[in-house]
């Protein structure tokens, strides 16, 4: 658990002065995962999106500590290549052999759900030794708000208009937080900029494992999502509250939801927000009667894989095999145990 | 004097011992044939713990060039290798290493681009990236490919230089076939390569540093894009000093432009790659027959190197270029429009025709070039008769 008198004199790893919009939901998700850092030096990576221009206006940087961006689709190759290095030079005795440095790569969801899945499906096969965090504003935010395989179904955007034909986006967001977990890797979380504490507690979880790790955060898009600008945090809240993202994480392949939350319907997400105006119109109710089936039968689905957790953990109980952490295998990539060949 | 040892070996296999006597500190890379034997060749030096790098065997070229900047920027040597599609697949990736002034090293098996596919040695894939900003060999044959390999590490590190460097072989020909090859010992190599110390490290976290930021106002982009002109037209004279000190220890000539017969040919034929050997030899008969030919042969494409090219031309009065690239519904290839541009800015008006040969593997027989020495008999003539020197193809059914 996370208190906030001590997380308040952790330093600040993002600096103010970046043009980032005012209320802007992924510079408040940096500025918390980065204090799950605690003292320990921190170096990052973003892929091409708002946050990479806005930090890093040449010749000014907002980053304290390291910081790589490369391509829209690369943020987690990129880390990848950085960590070997470190692993690298340490074989190399080029580094101190007890240098520690955490590793964040941040993406958007359009660079992690859509343009950079692949790279960061080969990255966590890999086992680098990193935490991958997509911040969820649900559009290509950065070039004026385009769908993307996080836009929630109905949802207005720049290219899934709304009009007499075509009722905004006409599919359903990807799972990509599943998609993460069905890499077994030893921790995947989702979280909200609303829940600070549920936030940091997760990120200094991710960061002190060895091994890939990843985290999946709302941060509304006041600008894209339609809503005031003091206003990103409120309306992650109920997006938390209503179930349309729910708090959970799989550690070891174990899935618990981390959040007592306040079950309400999900028109108090939908209605705040501009872009799913046309819902609330006469005549739409069946839209909105198919985004809280699509919420419930994904909730429900949650619920289902931390009921089969328990199972999991009985099944290798009685089997006699360790969680996957436990045995130290796929960690830390370039380790062997010792071996005849 | 280097303890050398004397193998068959194809121009793969030393690409990948060059790698191993260089010992980098990370290598991300991604199979693709021809350059495929050059991993599973680094692949067994680390299983066997012969080198200390970390292999990173990514699941994408466009992912093992974003590893290798990572990584760079990360103060690792670090080399890669690829050929045809994933050089196209990584080639906004190409831009990136270049722009962020990352010494890279990467191998390219040359080879044909689809459709149709085709797995042959041709330029096309490495002459789509002529201007990415990579310094760009062009080994003859397998021995160069390894010497270029080397040399690359001393240059692209060079504090000077700082670009990457591209060394490549041609697919199949130089990469597969087995030739006799000197291999030098691992301590004289150790000494000629020396440590790659970085200025600036993304693991320095006591002087943080921000790699690839935003130069989107004012003129940074340009003042970038300068900077990286200079640095690559100084770098012509570190590939020479690299290339002469190399020659001492190998005992290997070493010229940006390898000539033969220039001094008193007429016709001249400029060329690349693998095909250098084969133009030479088809010059040496027929100058044994008292025809007054010549061969130019460019072992480094970038930076261009115009004065060598020009000096070695000068006195040609009839001058063809093979290229191995197309530039459909361009003027010529690559390597005819670098040339006749660099003729052209010191006022040679010499006749010039581009022959397209090559492409996708297609032979390249004795025939064919004699062929394009007799042509040039007829070029002069051809000019004077206002007929414009279009793109010939040579060697096509």
């Amino acid at each position: 658990m996370a208190n906030i008198k001590q997380l308040s004199e952790l330093p600040q790893r993002l600096s103010p002065g970046h043009s980032m919009c005012g209320g802007c939901g992924a510079t408040i998700a940096v500025r918390q995962i980065l204090m799950g850092a605690g003292k320990t030096p921190v170096v990052c990576s973003a892929a091409t999106g708002c946050l990479e221009v806005s930090t890093t206006t040449f010749p000014f940087t907002s980053w304290e500590g390291g910081f790589i961006h490369n391509t829209f689709q690369s943020s987690a190759a990129t880390m990848s290549g950085v960590e070997a290095a470190f692993r690298g030079l340490k074989r190399a005795g080029k580094i101190p052999a007890d240098k520690d440095i955490k590793f964040v790569a941040f993406g958007g969801d359009g660079g992690t759900y859509d343009i950079g899945l692949q790279a960061l499906s080969g990255a966590l096969e890999r086992g680098h030794d990193f935490l991958y965090v997509c911040y969820d504003n649900g559009a290509y935010m950065n070039t004026g708000i385009q769908r993307s395989g996080a836009t929630p179904y109905s949802a207005w955007t720049t290219t899934s208009e709304v009009g007499d034909a075509v009722p905004g986006k006409r599919h359903f967001e990807k799972d990509l937080t599943s998609i993460v977990a069905a890499h077994h890797i030893p921790y995947a979380a989702q979280a909200s900029i609303s829940n600070w504490n549920d936030l940091v507690t997760k990120a200094t979880k991710a960061m002190d494992i060895d091994g890939p790790t990843f985290l999946n955060v709302l941060a509304p898009c006041p600008r894209g999502w339609r809503v005031p600008f003091d206003q990103a945090v409120e309306i992650a809240k109920l997006g938390v509250q209503t179930n349309y993202w729910p708090l959970y994480e799989v550690e070891n392949d174990v899935w618990k939801l981390t959040e007592n939350r306040r079950k309400l319907p999900i028109e108090d997400f939908l209605r705040p927000q501009g872009r799913f105006r046309h819902l609330f119109k006469p005549g739409n109710e069946h839209l909105i009667k198919e985004f809280q089936t699509n919420v419930d039968r994904h909730y429900a689905y949650l619920q289902a894989r931390v009921a089969g957790s328990e199972a999991y953990k009985d099944a290798l109980e009685e089997a006699g095999l360790p969680l996957i952490s436990d045995d130290g295998l796929a960690l830390e990539s370039g380790s062997v145990q010792p071996f005849q060949q | 004097m280097p303890d050398v040892t004397v193998l068959a070996s194809s121009g793969d296999q030393m690409v990948a011992e060059a790698f191993r006597q260089a010992n980098p500190d990370v290598l991300p890379v991604y199979p693709i044939t021809p350059q495929t034997i050059i991993v599973e060749e680094f692949d067994k030096f680390v299983a066997q713990g012969k080198v200390h790098t970390e292999f990173v065997p990514v699941e994408s070229e466009h992912s093992a060039m974003a590893a290798a900047i990572g990584a760079s920027a990360a103060g690792a040597r670090t080399v890669t290798a690829t050929a045809s599609q994933g050089l196209a697949y990584m080639w906004e990736e190409l831009y990136v290493a270049a722009g962020m002034r990352l010494p890279i090293v990467m191998a390219n098996a040359n080879r044909a681009l689809s459709a149709p596919i085709n797995i042959h040695g041709d330029h096309s894939d490495i002459m789509g990236c002529r201007d990415t900003g990579w310094i760009m060999y062009f080994a003859e044959n397998a021995q160069e490919a390894y010497d270029d390999t080397l040399m690359a590490f001393r240059v692209a590190e060079h504090p000077d230089v700082m670009l990457p460097v591209a060394t490549t072989l041609d697919g199949f020909i130089t990469s597969h076939a087995l030739e006799r090859c000197e291999l030098l010992d691992d301590e004289t190599v150790a000494a000629f390569v020396g440590e790659y110390k970085p200025e600036r490290s993304l693991l320095d976290t006591d002087n943080p540093n921000s790699f690839g930021m935003f130069a989107n106002l004012g003129n940074f982009y340009m003042e970038t894009k300068l900077a990286m002109r200079k640095a690559m037209e100084g770098s012509l004279d570190i590939i020479k000093s690299v290339g002469k000190e190399f020659e001492a220890v190998s005992g290997r000539p070493f010229e940006v432009v390898k000539t033969y017969g220039t001094e008193d040919a007429e016709r001249v034929i400029v060329v690349m790659g693998s095909s250098i050997g084969n133009v030479r030899h088809v010059a040496k008969q027929l100058r044994a027959k008292g025809e007054k030919v010549g061969v130019v042969g460019l072992r480094v494409f970038r930076p261009f190197p115009s004065n060598e090219l020009v000096a070695a031309l000068k006195d040609a009065k009839a001058i063809a270029v093979m290229d191995r690239c197309e530039t459909v519904g361009g003027q010529g290839g690559p390597l005819w429009q670098e040339t006749a541009a660099a003729l052209q800015s010191v006022g040679i008006t010499t006749p010039t025709r581009d022959y397209m040969y090559g492409l996708g593997g297609a032979d390249v027989t004795v025939q064919l070039i004699e062929e394009i020495f007799e042509d040039l008999k007829t070029l002069e003539a051809d000019k004077a008769a206002g007929k414009v020197a279009d793109v010939t193809y040579k060697g096509n059914r």
